[in-house]
């Protein structure tokens, strides 16, 4: 069962993340809290008219938020903020409701074990909280 | 210690095709039949408000109230019945001393000294108080081994009206010398509460004994139903403190331009209490006795140190706390493997653990450790339960490449 959650993808991205660190140039940044478990993460961009032209993160969590952040930032880097509100929804709708994913985000599919276990949902979501405000911020400046 | 573990209805399950091993006690006990029982006896044969109603049932249920608090006080070898106090939880007896004892007694610039191996909940109700009234906030450091350092322990009584801290970690284990800090607070003139949700369960418990002022403890943590918590304070403290929260109950008197308040406990204990939860607390009570605290903290000892032995033998497990006294709680990291993806592989074989701060996060802090995973034991564990945890431990390493 556990290689149902645990899958070779997931802890590939959560033990070697990409678009892990800082970000000098951010124009926007957001910081979120898990509050039952102490888990953040620091989520910054780079937005240029309307286009996140560069992400990185750094985060204290489980390999399921850090594999989430990992393949977020991997999937919105270089996308309009529009895209990446539209691909938020789309993940959002699969975690929660069991939805469809939209094709962009198809190595996120390797979260599906998550929808079975509420605690951990919002581990995986932990990094596109910090998406949507960026995305609020990115429409800010657009 | 006789065998208790066919008291336990629940441990009786599988949980994802496995048995079940609770290992997670420190968040909530287990609840014996005895005590299931006698919640649905109470609902079943004598359910009526306390303290009002002129009509048999309500002179048994007011009866089977008061039995509980005499059962509670004798537990806790409080000097006095009057002086048990029912609360909803550790909690709320902490915030009652905070703000019916603090708010009369603190002023501006009075220190109160906690600890940082405290819970949020003796951490929260104080940082209140110092953003409203502006009283200061004293914190006794925590030594690598888990234990409180009290090296500087005058010094930093020096203007203290309040010490407040843990009898039990609920993170560490530690168990703190209450008499030692005790005695010190009071010859530099300060008040003492314990904070003895963790101890309950697991260790007999003398308020006398350990020279307090105030003893704060939850039901659910000691086989008792959630919902009901207890409050012992000295009755003189009690007298002299403001009431808590107003309604029926904890009058003498109302009139339109005055209240005559009821003595202690009803003073402090406004509204329909919860009748049933206090009673099936008292069947706890029974419980415990009838086990034997004694025997209880003995067999607890001899399981503790199985735990440490398995524990310290896998490779990359680091423990919180390595204190001489200590209970069977033990929190800890496992190579990089965060707490909660060990708390679901777990999951998966049936062992339920906490992973998280602990609603400790300053003691987080302070071993560097955001989030750790926490198995405590309680009487009904055995031996071969933390040989689950082991080979459940050795899993995850194995699903995380660390072996």
């Amino acid at each position: 069962m556990s290689h149902d959650l645990y899958r070779e993808v997931i802890l590939a991205h959560a033990q070697s993340p990409y678009n892990h660190g800082t970000l000098p140039d951010a124009t926007c940044h957001s910081h979120q809290d898990n509050p039952t478990c102490g888990d953040e993460i620091d989520l910054y961009a780079e937005v240029r008219d309307g286009r996140i032209v560069e992400v990185r993160f750094e985060s204290q969590g489980c390999a399921i938020s850090t594999a989430s952040a990992s393949m977020m930032t991997e999937a919105i880097k270089g996308r309009t903020v529009e895209d990446a509100a539209r691909l938020l929804a789309s993940f959002r709708a699969f975690i929660t409701a069991g939805d469809l994913l939209d094709p962009t985000l198809e190595e996120l599919e390797a979260l599906e074990g998550v929808r079975r276990l509420p605690a951990r949902v919002k581990c995986a979501m932990l990094a596109w909280r910090a998406l949507e405000e960026v995305i609020a911020c990115g429409r800010g400046r657009a | 210690m006789r065998n208790v573990r066919a008291d336990f209805p629940i441990l009786n399950q599988t949980v994802h095709g496995r048995p079940l091993v609770y290992l997670d006690n420190a968040a909530t006990s287990q609840k014996p039949q005895a005590v299931i029982d006698a919640q649905a006896a109470y609902y079943r044969t004598i359910n009526a408000n306390v303290h009002r109603g002129i009509h048999a049932l309500s002179e048994a249920a007011t009866h089977a109230y008061e039995e509980a608090r005499r059962k509670v006080a004798a537990f806790i070898h409080a000097p006095q019945t009057e002086e048990v106090i029912f609360t909803r939880n550790t909690t709320e007896g902490i915030n009652l001393v905070a703000n019916a004892w603090g708010r009369k007694f603190l002023k501006a610039g009075d220190a109160v000294l906690l600890t940082v191996m405290e819970h949020h909940s003796n951490l929260v109700p104080w940082q209140i108080l110092r953003d409203q009234i502006g009283i200061e906030v004293r914190y006794l450091p925590v030594h690598d081994d888990g234990t409180l350092d009290l090296s500087d322990l005058e010094r930093r009584l020096d203007g203290v009206k309040l010490v407040s801290f843990v009898h039990a970690s609920n993170v560490l284990g530690t168990i703190n010398p209450v008499r030692q800090i005790a005695d010190a607070a009071h010859a530099a003139g300060a008040v003492v509460l314990v904070d003895g949700a963790q101890a309950l369960l697991h260790l007999p418990v003398d308020v006398q004994a350990l020279g307090c002022d105030f003893y704060a403890f939850s039901g659910h943590k000691m086989c008792g139903p959630t919902g009901i918590g207890v409050l012992w304070g000295r009755l003189a403290l009690l007298e002299a403190m403001n009431p808590f929260l107003g309604g029926g109950d904890m009058i003498v008197k109302v009139e339109l331009e005055r209240v005559t308040y009821a003595e202690p406990p009803a003073k402090f204990e406004a509204g329909t209490p919860p009748i049933a939860e206090a009673i099936t607390l008292g069947a706890a009570v029974d419980y415990l006795n009838c086990v034997g605290m004694a025997e209880i903290a003995a067999y607890e000892h001899d399981l503790t140190a199985y735990a440490l032995g398995k524990l310290r033998e896998v490779e990359g497990l680091r423990l919180l706390g390595n204190a001489p006294e200590r209970g069977a709680v033990f929190a800890f990291t496992l190579g990089n493997i965060h707490a909660h993806d060990l708390s679901t592989l777990l999951d998966e074989r049936g062992i339920a653990i906490r992973a998280g701060h602990h609603c400790a996060q300053p003691l987080g802090k302070r071993f560097g450790v955001p989030a750790s995973a926490r198995a405590s034991l309680a009487f009904y564990n055995q031996p071969a339960e933390v040989d689950a945890l082991i080979d459940g431990l050795h899993h995850a390493l194995e699903v995380f490449h660390v072996s």
